[in-house]
């Protein structure tokens, strides 16, 4: 920990802020169908899609046809991908030969990035051809991540009118958001990616002569572009297997911070947008304010926690730059937790350090985040989402204490949506916790874990959690190419991402359908810091009663053994 | 649900034309005019040869370079598909070791590595693998403590080395963010186009 640490924290967290408001405002333009400065340029294009595939974008859907057409395209689009990545060897731009992947591991990928996850099973430049790269990996990291974004569109437009059936145009949705927000974003950030130094070729690999004579075969690719895409669209997939750690991928300070930045912004930026939706700014502000206490707390108490390894300290090494293990000299202590916070906080999953090698404690809140159900800021679109079935559960919660009948934004809350939000919570729970107590208890699975004691627990846990939250970072220590874990994994990710999703829009369709009434006396506020001090309650304690147990038993007793000089 | 088919299916596909295809393609033709350098991945020539990435480290192991950080990187073992065998500085494989900071095999491989480079303390970066056992840079405290012995096997005075390592250090940006380092590649270059003595 250094006061120089602390500024640049502080530093990049001012630059989202700063940013997120009127980005989110901008969303809710784009998503309205209003003009916008690119509207010259893609509104030919945007019609040009909807005349091939007979859209009509003013057509609402009710929230069964919504879900339905979410469905159906993230399920074609999932089959499209897993035949990319059985056939490549047969598919241009694969220079390096790469041969297809097994069924387990293209069904384990394929699962991966249709749900925003991007769990990386397989090394990126030993496993992966250009043209999976390109024509599947970047396309979903778009689709994956305008599907979030159009669902918590869907959600807060039920909080926005009173007696109303329809949610909106997905396709309509989808096609806005991919144009007018990704696509310009990315094509920002790639390029200032590239002038940095990571690499935008279609070249082979290179085979370099080293200065001491031996052959090093360097590894290359269109990486800038899918490198943007992957932060902005909270996706995490690497290019590379070591991902934002990656020269290639990250190649300097300020290439981390703007990547940071790109993975926050829109999640932090999303509260602003339903503030808008809902025609009242504060109800934005309230839960930007409950993201932000957490990402700031997090940050604060994983970087203390990330102090020199005593272990290391007790043999000689210096612990003035803090635990180097698994760490990049360029990013150093304070940028890497920041990074590792800010990916996980968010369903990003990318990593410009190895979660692995983390002190116990600061490894710890990666996992309370993930487990926490991404809501800090948590993913495009899903973070605001899985936002708002907390604010329901808060004002039952808040209902409950006072005794009155519970109302958020002028709609009762009733038996079916607090089931429903609760549904979506448990879901949760049962694929983070079900999936971890079976694997640790079959040879079959823990054969693949890296390292032994408490972390060997951590990082069974560590896996079925990032694939429930469907964040994709890892205890990268697992040896997640297998399959047992491959399928299994890859249900987790199902889970979390749609079996979640479709309650979500059941409470939605709910919600929009029943009248807006105006607040009355007995009317429970959600602006203000009260709400706010609420929700961060619910939150921590859903959170806690639900993984506490879990945690106590990897990184917390692995913090205590160290403390005793045990190692294992 | 047959209402939906021709949306999804047509939308998938030009959307993969589009953001797979044609953006892509277009960015990398752009920059491979514009930015060849960045766009083909920072690759330095000596002599007409590649010599290494300038973003990327490579194996260091003679007396007369500077050292890089221990690298984890690994290869398929030849001789068994189901194990791997060290290759530090693989650039087409690129990992780290994932060891957990209570794992007896990190604390055993620090206790050689100190005992090797003491006398302590030694700088953290030194006897820690990178995240991407890739890592181009040490810190200057792992630099400096290497000058004494780079120069005697050069048979170069010490001063000379440690000015060399001092303009090849890379302060942070405006003083506050990322880190010192020192790029060894670029050192070690520089090293090599000194004049003999």
């Amino acid at each position: 920990m250094t006061l120089i640490g602390w500024a640049q924290i502080a530093l990049v967290f001012a630059l989202i802020v700063i940013c997120a408001y009127p980005l989110g405002l901008y969303i809710a333009r784009v998503l309205a169908g209003d003009k916008v400065l690119l509207s010259p340029v893609l509104a030919p294009v945007e019609r040009g899609l909807y005349s091939l595939a007979g859209i009509d974008p003013r057509q609402g859907m009710g929230w069964m046809g919504y879900a339905v057409a979410l469905l159906l395209l993230n399920a074609l689009h999932f089959l499209l991908l897993y035949a990319m990545l059985r056939l490549q060897f047969y598919l241009p731009f694969n220079p390096q030969g790469m041969v297809g992947m097994s069924p387990t591991l293209a069904f384990n990928t394929a699962m991966s990035f249709v749900t925003n996850t991007n769990w990386q099973a397989y090394a990126g430049e030993g496993a992966l051809s250009y043209g999976s790269q390109m024509f599947g990996l970047t396309v979903h990291n778009f689709l994956s991540a305008a599907t979030g974004i159009a669902a918590a569109a869907a959600v807060a437009r039920a909080f926005a009118a009173g007696g109303v059936k329809e949610l909106g145009n997905f396709w309509a949705d989808l096609t806005r958001i991919t144009l007018y927000l990704l696509l310009p974003l990315a094509i920002v950030v790639g390029a200032a990616l590239l002038l940095m130094g990571v690499p935008m070729t279609l070249s082979a690999y290179v085979d370099a002569t080293t200065l001491e004579g031996a052959k090093q075969t360097i590894a290359l690719g269109p990486v800038a572009f899918q490198e943007a895409i992957k932060l902005l669209g909270t996706n995490g997939g690497g290019f590379f297997n070591a991902n934002s750690a990656h020269p290639f991928e990250n190649p300097n300070a300020i290439s981390n911070v703007l990547e940071i930045f790109s993975l926050v912004v829109i999640p932090f930026s999303l509260p602003f947008f339903f503030g808008k939706i809902v025609g009242d700014l504060r109800q934005g502000v309230a839960l930007f304010a409950v993201m932000a206490i957490f990402a700031v707390g997090f940050v604060a108490f994983a970087y203390a926690a990330e102090a020199a390894n005593p272990l290391l300290t007790a043999l000689g090494v210096d612990p003035s730059m803090g635990n180097m293990e698994g760490k990049e000299v360029r990013f150093g202590t304070a940028m890497s937790i920041l990074f590792a916070v800010m990916t996980t906080g968010t369903s990003c999953g990318a990593v410009n350090m190895m979660h692995d090698s983390m002190m116990p404690l600061a490894g710890l809140v990666p996992l309370f985040q993930m487990q926490l159900g991404e809501v800090t800021p948590g993913g495009v679109g899903s973070g605001l989402y899985a936002m708002l079935v907390f604010a329901l559960i808060s004002v039952f919660v808040a209902g409950l204490m006072v005794g009155r009948t519970p109302e958020y934004l002028g709609k009762k809350i009733q038996a079916k949506e607090v089931k429903l939000a609760m549904l979506s919570v448990l879901i949760l729970c049962l694929s983070i916790l079900g999936g971890t107590a079976v694997s640790i208890v079959l040879p079959v699975a823990t054969a693949s874990l890296a390292n032994a004691g408490p972390h060997g627990l951590s990082e069974m846990l560590y896996a079925y959690t990032s694939a429930t939250a469907n964040n994709g970072s890892a205890f990268a220590g697992l040896s997640a190419d297998t399959p047992w874990l491959d399928i299994t994994l890859a249900l987790a990710m199902l889970f979390g991402r749609f079996a979640y999703l479709v309650p979500v829009l059941a409470i939605a369709g709910s919600l929009a359908a029943k009248p807006k009434l105006p607040p009355s006396a007995g009317s429970f506020p959600t602006h203000g810091p009260l709400f706010v001090g609420l929700m961060v309650g619910v939150i921590v304690i859903i959170g806690g009663l639900q993984f506490m147990p879990a945690l106590s038993l990897g990184p917390l007793a692995e913090h205590v053994s160290m403390l005793a000089n045990t190692t294992f | 649900m047959t209402a939906h088919l021709r949306p999804a299916i047509v939308l998938v596909l030009l959307f993969t034309l589009l953001l797979g295809g044609a953006v892509p393609l277009l960015f990398t033709s752009v920059a491979g005019v514009v930015v060849p350098f960045q766009a083909g991945g920072s690759l330095i020539e000596r002599d007409g040869k590649v010599i290494g990435s300038a973003l990327l480290g490579q194996n260091f192991t003679s007396e007369k370079y500077f050292q890089l950080r221990p690298s984890a990187t690994t290869n398929p073992d030849p001789n068994d598909a189901t194990k791997t065998v060290a290759a530090p500085y693989d650039a087409s494989s690129s990992g780290a070791s994932n060891l957990a900071p209570t794992s007896k095999a990190l604390i055993d491989r620090v206790t050689e590595d100190v005992k090797k480079l003491g006398p302590a303390p030694v700088p953290a970066d030194a006897v820690t693998t990178s995240a991407s056992g890739l890592d181009p840079d040490i810190s200057p405290a792992n630099a400096l403590r290497q000058v004494a012995g780079v120069a005697k096997a050069r048979g170069l005075p010490e001063a000379k080395v440690r000015a060399l390592v001092l303009a090849n250090t890379q302060e942070p940006f405006l003083g506050l963010i990322g880190e010192a380092r020192v790029n060894v590649l670029k050192l070690n270059l520089a090293l090599d186009a000194l004049p003999p003595g």
